[in-house]
């Protein structure tokens, strides 16, 4: 556990989680500390493992070995634990994953409502300025496949947001969009971090990186090649296969 | 800036088609002459074939036994006097079906309009006085269900409605069945008088509204984690499903009573909804489970990740995406299990079918064979294409926002 003493105790802290599917050894040893208010890039080549990684956070994943604690509770088995950090961690994900059977504003406020318990009322008027802070309160009687993929998207940040999370998870927020409506997303996620929001992001949109986050960890082959900061990384990166990886995504 | 190099091309309507009933006959059955040629011989066909048919149906036959026994064909040996009461369920559903309407569907009114004019003519034809009466009662109270939907709407009167619908089927039991040792006007008829389409009714509503959450546990079951859960439900599917229906009505009317002691009887009725009902929940719990298995992963996820609980992501999330896939595949079974309680038959019940081969044994309407037959597909064709109607209906209802 390297904790720095300066610093408070960190709302995630993981050391050396892994994870196997079958026999491939997806994650190898991944430790990993972030202080609440951090905004935190993952970054690296498919299939090396960062997705993962962030899932099991959640608990959508399940790791094998190590140790991850969350908001001072450790994931395991019980069922109990995990619904309770499930509730404080926001997820955002590739596919959006919206309920396609319910309006936008049910989508929102479906959480809130049973899980919470919150009145219809309240957790209605709460989505409605979460749908105005990501832009789209007209949107809000209408259906997910009424919708683009970035409204889709930032629909699914404010019913992420509706939980009022501590953390969010970012999980190639805007892989699946077409260029145009990925801007519309960033904006959204720029304006979080900002809010002193603790964000996790997998992403490979080294403009938001460079912008807006504290540390950056490039991922190949199940484990942490190299962090630092965004300055670090760009402009002095250490290992080989960092500058390949930078040299490839930033020059076409 | 520089001006636009390209002048926009405006939006154009798409090229016209020929839309009236002569172009599109002239496009698609007059075009060349090898074609009229095809046309007129298939029209002969037609006429040859068909010819005979209306022939027979409005100049041979003789629809008399129908009308002489049409109180036996809707409701059997059910007693006279006790008729009112089946007039109540029908009055019931009348207003229950126009409180829907009034406060759901709002729409389509010519198809309501149509049904209500049809009972209205029909009021007026009969010679019965009392059907007249129960006609007409039948008309205001659909009308009144409309009114009062239209004025409550939906905030007031949706959960009431819901509830009106769970509680119709076990109180038109009540109603039909009367209560034991009850007197006069509420006394207790007895399951083997009920027969005809009351009969067949009752055996496909119970079998469907019983037989629907039965098989969605058994779907759900078939895919849970705990293994002796999956394993029973799994062993129940492959059984069931093995055997055909009739094998299971004629044990479930021959063999239960051997497990029984002796003295205790279970109603023949009972024991065939039960056998309906079990048979219907293995084949339902496969098709719901194809539903199931539509579902995306990430929609699960989305669920677990809001800190849903399994109880509420199934409820919530997963059961209405699944069920709404599985409608047509739904409908259709429920059109099997309506026609395949005509099976109950074998085993000694007057359903429509029944009734109508015992008014056949008659003597005297023995030489009327075909005008029954006719006349009882005609009356599960009918329901049939209705309840096919309402699926797509319903489809479309649904459909909302879907891509």
């Amino acid at each position: 556990m390297s904790q720095s003493p300066s610093s408070t105790q960190a709302i995630i802290q993981c050391s050396d989680v892994h994870k196997w599917y079958g026999s491939y050894h997806a994650l190898r040893g991944i430790s990993m500390d972030i202080q609440a208010g951090e905004v935190v890039v993952i970054f690296g080549p498919s299939g090396s493992g960062k997705s993962t990684f962030i899932r099991t956070l959640n608990r959508l994943e399940e790791h094998q070995r190590g140790q991850i604690i969350v908001d001072g509770i450790e994931l395991t088995h019980d069922v109990r634990n995990i619904e309770r950090i499930r509730q404080e961690i926001g997820i955002v994900f590739q596919q959006f994953n919206l309920f396609p059977h319910l309006t936008v504003i049910q989508n929102i406020t479906i959480a809130p409502i049973w899980v919470r318990k919150w009145p219809r009322r309240s957790a209605e008027e709460a989505a409605m300025s979460l749908l105005e802070r990501v832009g789209i309160p007209e949107q809000a009687q209408k259906f997910p496949g009424q919708l683009s993929g970035g409204q889709q998207q930032r629909v699914a940040i404010a019913r992420a947001l509706a939980m009022q999370p501590k953390i969010m998870l970012f999980d190639e927020p805007t892989s699946a969009l077409d260029p145009e409506m990925i801007k519309e997303v960033l904006d959204v996620m720029i304006e979080l971090a900002k809010s002193g929001m603790t964000m996790v992001v997998v992403t490979h949109e080294m403009g938001f990186a460079r912008g807006v986050a504290n540390r950056m960890f490039f991922f190949d082959e199940g484990q942490v090649v190299e962090s630092g900061t965004p300055k670090e990384i760009f402009e002095t990166p250490r290992e080989e296969r960092t500058k390949l990886f930078l040299s490839q995504i930033l020059t076409h | 800036m520089a001006g636009e190099l390209v002048t926009r091309q405006q939006a154009l309507p798409p090229p016209g088609e020929n839309a009236s009933l002569i172009g599109w006959a002239r496009k698609n059955l007059f075009s060349s002459w090898f074609n009229t040629l095809q046309t007129l011989l298939a029209l002969g066909l037609l006429a040859l074939l068909l010819r005979p048919a209306l022939v027979w149906l409005f100049e041979q036959a003789e629809w008399r036994v129908i009308q002489d026994n049409f109180r036996l064909l809707m409701t059997g040996q059910y007693p006279i006097d006790q008729l009112w009461r089946v007039w109540l369920c029908l009055h019931l559903l009348a207003a229950i079906l126009g409180l829907t309407w009034g406060v759901w569907v709002r729409g389509w009114w010519y198809i309501g309009g149509a049904i209500l004019l049809i009972l209205a003519v029909l009021a007026a034809l009969a010679r019965d006085p009392a059907v007249r009466l129960h006609l007409l009662i039948l008309v205001g109270s659909a009308l009144f269900g409309v009114g009062l939907g239209w004025v409550g709407g939906r905030r007031l009167l949706g959960r009431t409605l819901t509830g009106a619908w769970v509680l119709y089927f076990p109180l038109v039991l009540l109603i039909i069945r009367g209560i034991s040792g009850g007197e006069g006007e509420f006394r207790l008829v007895p399951s083997n008088f009920w027969g005809g389409l009351l009969l067949t009714f009752l055996l496909t509503v119970v079998g469907i509204v019983v037989s629907f959450p039965l098989g969605i546990l058994l779907a759900l079951g078939r895919r849970s984690q705990l293994p002796a859960i999956r394993w029973v439900s799994t062993a129940y599917i492959e059984l069931i499903r093995g055997v055909p229906l009739i094998t299971i009505l004629f044990m479930a009317s021959t063999m239960v009573p051997l497990f029984l002691p002796s003295g205790v009887t279970i109603d023949r009725v009972l024991r065939a909804m039960v056998g309906i009902t079990l048979f219907s929940a293995a084949y339902l719990a496969e098709n719901v489970r194809g539903g199931l298995q539509a579902i995306p992963h990430g929609q699960y996820e989305a669920a677990q990740a809001l800190g849903l609980s399994g109880f509420h992501t199934m409820t919530l999330i997963i059961l209405p995406q699944a069920l709404r896939i599985v409608i047509p595949v739904l409908v259709g079974q429920f059109i099997s299990l309506f026609k395949d309680t005509s099976l109950v038959t074998t085993i000694g019940l007057l359903d429509l079918l029944g009734i109508g081969r015992s008014i056949l044994a008659n003597p005297q309407y023995i030489s009327y064979q075909h005008e029954v037959l006719v006349f009882i597909t005609f009356i599960y064709w009918s329901f049939s294409f209705l309840m096919s109607l309402l699926s797509q209906r319903l489809e479309t209802a649904l459909g909302v926002g879907q891509r």
